[in-house]
């Protein structure tokens, strides 16, 4: 487990790298996935009331 | 033809007045260059080492400058759009304002560059290569500066992304203008040369066309 | 419906495609990440830190395929005058200059322990940060025009300008590199073939690759509702 940590004392470059990668891929995906609800719902209620 | 010659002198001359770009790059390339050693310090082995990347990005840099107005001013003024129906395709009158950029700015600054080159100590067997290099080499800064110019003049303050669009593009110019000197210094070839020369030839060729289009973009309102 | 010539199409396909591949791209990236933490033994040269090439390779290859993608969308733009083309390609590039960043910031983690600064002019991230300031002058210029069709237009010349240059520019700061390099710098290459080193790596990018198109489809509906809404309500108002 400590070597898991550790990573061969490479821990302070391997763990903070999967950290930014998890952060900026997630944060990536809520924000989209976010963004694309609100879209989503805005149209269902007010665009679509009068379709062409 | 002769509107083309017509089109360089009268660009070139707009250039030269008091608010034109000419002499604002030219000033630019001194005070940039100036302020350098005032930053890294006055050693001359490390001011000699630097002196050409110095010299390239400051004269990239200086030609940057007058670009927002490269079509912007004939735009404000309708001028533009006048000369875009007029005779002249716009891959020529695109290639025409290129021309007379890297007469009224490119051109000087090459003539400068073994000033600011004294200045910096470059060793003697570089001046060579820094002129010719700076000769080859800025009319493509004129010519990709111009494309990107095409696409941002009829943004109100268009010219405040303009460096950060051309920057990027400019890198093999710089690279191999310097490089250039590099192999020059330390008597090894590098092959610089033909990169360079091959670099700024396409881009001078090709630049019309994009810029041409650039501004059919933007001028259909 | 969505006041545009083909979105209908679009919406329609991509609508029970997305949760498919997005749950795929989820299940391979923890796969690849499991097997990049806890399978892949310490490489012989570069030890544990090989295991950051599993989160930086992947993103330097969506970043470039995006670029690619743009382009590609942009070009179509142009020449078929697609509306779709337009968004595809706008909304591509700040995903690429995500994977871009994150590609840069992995890749000076990866190179500290090796290099023991943060960061190095090495060829490939010099030519990724170059490559990220192209995607950062494609959003600008897309957010400096008002008038939306010009935008898109002058962001495509512009995003196929960068994508002519951009195998020049990586080829100059490649040889750029090699006539600067005084020390030898570890070339970080790749570790030695072994499969096991490979198979998670082709995991992390198909999931990579897969996220990219998950997001990038979710965005371009995004702004297909977006735009729609935008014109329902402004006709709705003059009305």
């Amino acid at each position: 487990m400590m070597h898991f940590l550790e990573m061969g004392g490479y821990g302070a470059f391997v763990w903070p790298a999967y950290g930014v990668t998890v952060l900026g891929l997630g944060g990536a995906g809520l924000l989209t996935l976010r963004a694309y609800f609100r879209a989503k719902t805005m149209f269902a209620k007010l665009g679509d009331r009068n379709p062409e | 033809m002769l509107s083309l010659l017509a089109l360089v002198l009268r660009d070139a001359r707009l250039a030269t007045r008091a608010g034109g770009g000419a002499f604002l790059a030219l000033a630019f390339f001194g005070a940039a260059t100036t302020l350098v050693p005032l930053g890294v310090g006055a050693n001359p082995r490390l001011l000699s080492s630097v002196a050409a990347g110095i010299i390239w990005v400051c004269a990239a840099l200086a030609t940057l400058l007058s670009l927002d107005r490269l079509f912007q001013a004939d735009y404000e003024d309708g001028s533009l759009e006048l000369l875009v129906i007029g005779p002249l395709p716009a891959e020529a009158i695109a290639f025409a304002k290129i021309l007379a950029h890297w007469l009224t700015t490119g051109l000087p600054l090459t003539l400068l560059a073994p000033v600011v080159a004294l200045l910096f100590d470059l060793p003697a067997n570089g001046y060579g290569a820094l002129m010719g290099g700076l000769a080859i080499g800025t009319p493509a800064v004129s010519a990709i500066g111009a494309v990107c110019a095409s696409l941002t003049f009829s943004i109100r303050r268009g010219g405040l992304i303009l460096p950060l669009l051309v920057m990027p593009l400019l890198a093999p110019l710089v690279i191999f203008g310097a490089g250039l000197v590099q192999s020059a210094v330390d008597g090894q070839p590098n092959g610089a040369l033909p990169l360079l020369a091959a670099f700024s030839l396409a881009a001078v060729l090709l630049s019309p066309f994009a810029a041409a289009a650039g501004l059919r973009i933007n001028l259909n309102a | 419906m969505f006041g545009l010539a083909n979105p209908k199409r679009f919406m329609d396909a991509s609508a029970p495609v997305v949760p498919w591949i997005g749950s795929l791209a989820a299940i391979l990236i923890a796969i690849g990440c499991y097997m990049a933490l806890a399978v892949v033994p310490p490489e012989r040269l570069q030890g544990d830190t090989v295991r950051i090439m599993y989160v930086h390779v992947p993103a330097a290859w969506v970043s470039m395929s995006a670029y690619g993608v743009m382009a590609l969308a942009s070009l179509v733009a142009l020449v078929n005058r697609h509306p779709l083309a337009d968004i595809a390609a706008r909304e591509a590039a700040p995903l690429g200059a995500l994977f871009t960043a994150l590609a840069l910031i992995t890749g000076s983690l990866w190179g500290k322990p090796t290099w023991g600064t943060y960061w190095v002019w090495d060829a490939r991230l010099t030519s990724f940060l170059l490559l990220l300031f192209l995607y950062l002058g494609y959003i600008a210029l897309w957010n400096a025009i008002e008038d939306e069709v010009r935008a898109a237009r002058a962001a495509a010349v512009l995003a196929i300008v960068g994508a002519v240059n951009l195998p020049i520019i990586v080829f100059s700061v490649e040889w750029w590199n090699t006539l600067h390099q005084g020390e030898s710098i570890l070339r970080r290459g790749g570790p030695s073939i072994a499969p096991v080193f490979l198979w998670p790596l082709f995991i992390m990018a198909a999931g990579y690759t897969l996220l990219f198109v998950t997001l990038w489809i979710l965005r371009i509906r995004t702004a297909i509702f977006t735009r729609a809404l935008r014109i329902r309500l402004s006709a709705g108002a003059a009305s």
